[in-house]
């Protein structure tokens, strides 16, 4: 029964609704326009939300989500510099002694870099990130070749001259020829081209392909150890195992760097996931604000709703007294004018969403993102909501006027 | 058997620092199949009296029994369904909805009270042909005449079959000629076993009932049988 009037009411209100409206159609639009211009800003704010995380997860996902990077550091540390500026450095002691005891992980590399000039010719590329590592590098990054080879094992480990070079460094170096076999210059050293790797595109404002890959043996011959020594990465046999991974890990390192029990680590194994921890609590206070921001103008918009109701409410005085006199009762009178604030807010929303859309297709030029469905959803669920909360007020006022003044109104 | 029994009720009103007594002790009963009018000066409180018969309104003191049941002491929700099912109002100024047509005015009491939409239409379609305005049924009513106008009232006030009609200055917009109509219908309605309560400051219109209750001063002067 009490369905069956919900229902007979809300298609009374509608019917009601729609005749006010359309009695006044310019005074309508213009309160809709309120709407519209909030759930257009909320929407498109909520696109470009989505599309940043969607964007920033799509490019984690090109470097691999299982990888452990093991470091002298932990990322994102708030232990004191002083506490822990003296500790050892990583070494290739260390590097072997994980390769050879763990055993959830799958590939491992040591990794060295240094920022060194290359030549071919007279074509010069300034500050090239150069990559000492082993064979296992290009699986443990996902890094593949696009054309020739990554270095082998015995290349590797006999530290042979043979360089893989980043697309933009082929393209820079090689404009119209064929890499594969030429001769480079690292620093003052000859390397032999044996492969370019696929391209990969920046990522948080860093370019992945201007940098070159040498067996860290050679990086080691010719360019010495780096002053901070040396990282470990290690790819990790399926995603599930990473937190036992690491846990491994980190008891062999302890015990191959003498760590007491009642000591903490003096090293860091890192992982994306941190990143991404802190990539979303950033983005969800900044995402957070932007929504803050944009809300307001749908709170204004709201506020157009509640004036306009009121006016709508005084102007129907006597239609109020009428309804009443004939039976209407208090609640009736109340959910009439709430499903009027509501149709009347849903349209903004359902004209905001039209409009937001096309814009929300400019957004996908920039990010990888298109107007997500939920967010359609909630628009229009929110639209409802500010309809009923503004006009709650006009419509309590409406359903307890005094039927004998009401009726007397002229 | 009543259908109306009014028992000593009193309405004073508080108007800013003043009090302002409506009704004062009034006693009347009014019995099905009835015509009754209610007269009196602008100010004499037949108003406030019909406000209260039509419950629309609840006395300061007093008891009120509406065919046995109690409504001086009902509230808000129990009053609009009393007014819903038993009072079928004709006003002077009609009171239609002006963005509705006739049928729609007609089916709104019906409305209210969660009648089906068929059953709806066919009984506000039969009221109208009651009052002989069938063919008018789609129109507004900014494109009826006034007689046609309170005549969609009437059938709107019959269409719940309304325990009583109170009818306020039902002629007091009209025309004497359409005026006469209207009192016609009501005189037609009265031949019919409705129960009818007239309030009116016109002698001659007050003339066309058969009983007739004159108020003044918040008073009952005098409560005579005419026909």
């Amino acid at each position: 029964m009490k369905i069956i009037d919900f229902f007979r009411e809300t298609k009374e209100g509608l019917v009601i609704s729609f005749q006010s409206i359309r009695a006044n159609k310019m005074r309508s639009a213009l309160t809709m326009l309120g709407i519209i211009i909030g759930i257009v800003s909320v929407t498109l704010m909520g696109t470009a939300i989505q599309g940043l995380s969607q964007a920033f997860n799509d490019n984690m996902e090109k470097i691999g989500t299982n990888v452990l990077y093991i470091q002298k550091f932990k990322w994102f540390s708030d232990e004191d510099w002083w506490k822990i500026r003296n500790r050892k450095d990583l070494t290739m002691e260390h590097f072997k002694i994980i390769e050879r005891q763990a055993t959830l992980v799958k590939e491992i590399t040591p990794m060295t870099f240094n920022r060194i000039s290359m030549k071919n010719g007279s074509r010069t590329v300034e500050n090239i990130i150069v990559i000492g590592a082993n064979e296992k590098y290009g699986e443990v990054l996902n890094a593949y070749t696009e054309t020739g080879r990554f270095f082998t094992q015995p290349e590797s480990d006999g530290g042979r001259p043979v360089v893989v070079l980043g697309s933009e460094i082929a393209e820079n170096l090689f404009p119209n020829e064929y890499p594969i076999d030429k001769n480079v210059k690292i620093g003052t050293s000859t390397f032999r081209v044996i492969g370019v790797l696929e391209k990969k595109g920046s990522f948080l404002g860093q370019n992945l392909d201007d940098r070159v890959v040498i067996p860290i043996n050679s990086f080691f011959g010719k360019f010495g150890t780096p002053r901070f020594g040396i990282q470990i990465y290690a790819k990790v046999l399926e995603t599930k195992y990473m937190d036992d991974a690491k846990e491994e890990i980190r008891g062999i390192l302890r015990k191959a760097r003498n760590v007491k029990p009642d000591e903490e680590d003096d090293f860091g194994i890192n992982q994306q996931e941190q990143v991404i921890e802190t990539f979303n609590q950033i983005g969800g206070v900044v995402g957070g604000i932007g929504l803050f921001i944009t809300a307001l103008s749908l709170f204004v918009g709201a506020i157009g709703v509640m004036n306009i109701m009121f006016v709508s409410v005084t102007e129907r005085t006597k239609e109020i007294g009428i309804r009443k006199a004939i039976g209407a009762k208090r609640s009736t009178i109340l959910f009439q004018f709430l499903v009027e604030a509501a149709t009347l807010s849903l349209f903004g929303g359902i004209i905001g969403v039209i409009i937001s859309y096309p814009l929300s297709l400019i957004i996908d030029q920039v990010l990888p993102t298109s107007m997500p469905i939920p967010v359609v959803i909630l628009a229009l669920f929110i639209s409802i909501m500010v309809g009923v909360v503004s006009g709650f007020l006009p419509a309590n006022r409406a359903s307890k006027l005094d039927p004998v003044e009401a009726l007397r109104y002229e | 058997m009543n259908v109306i029994n009014i028992k000593n009720i009193s309405k004073t009103y508080i108007m800013g620092e003043e009090e302002v007594r409506a009704l004062r002790d009034v006693s009347i009963h009014i019995n099905r199949g009835e015509y009754v009018a209610i007269m009196g000066p602008s100010g004499s409180g037949k108003s406030t009296l019909m406000n209260m018969i039509g419950c629309l309104d609840t006395p300061t003191s007093g008891l009120y029994e509406f065919n046995g049941v109690n409504v001086s002491e009902m509230d808000d929700n129990d009053l609009a369904k009393i007014r819903n099912k038993e009072i079928g109002f004709v006003f002077q100024t009609f009171n239609l909805l002006p963005r509705s047509t006739a049928l729609q005015n007609v089916e709104l009491p019906l409305v209210y009270a969660g009648v089906s939409a068929a059953e709806r239409k066919e009984r506000a379609i039969q009221s109208l042909t009651h009052v002989k305005l069938a063919d008018r049924m789609s129109h507004k009513p900014n494109e009826l005449s006034g007689g046609q106008r309170q005549r969609v009232a009437i059938a709107r006030a019959l269409v719940t079959k309304p325990s009583i009609i109170l009818a306020d200055e039902p002629t007091g917009n009209l025309d004497s000629k359409t005026g006469v109509e209207i009192m016609a219908l009501f005189e037609e309605l009265h031949q019919q076993g409705n129960t009818i309560i007239l309030v009116t400051h016109e002698e001659d219109i007050a003339a066309h009932a058969h009983r007739i209750i004159r108020v003044r001063d918040g008073e009952v002067e005098k409560d005579e049988k005419i026909k």
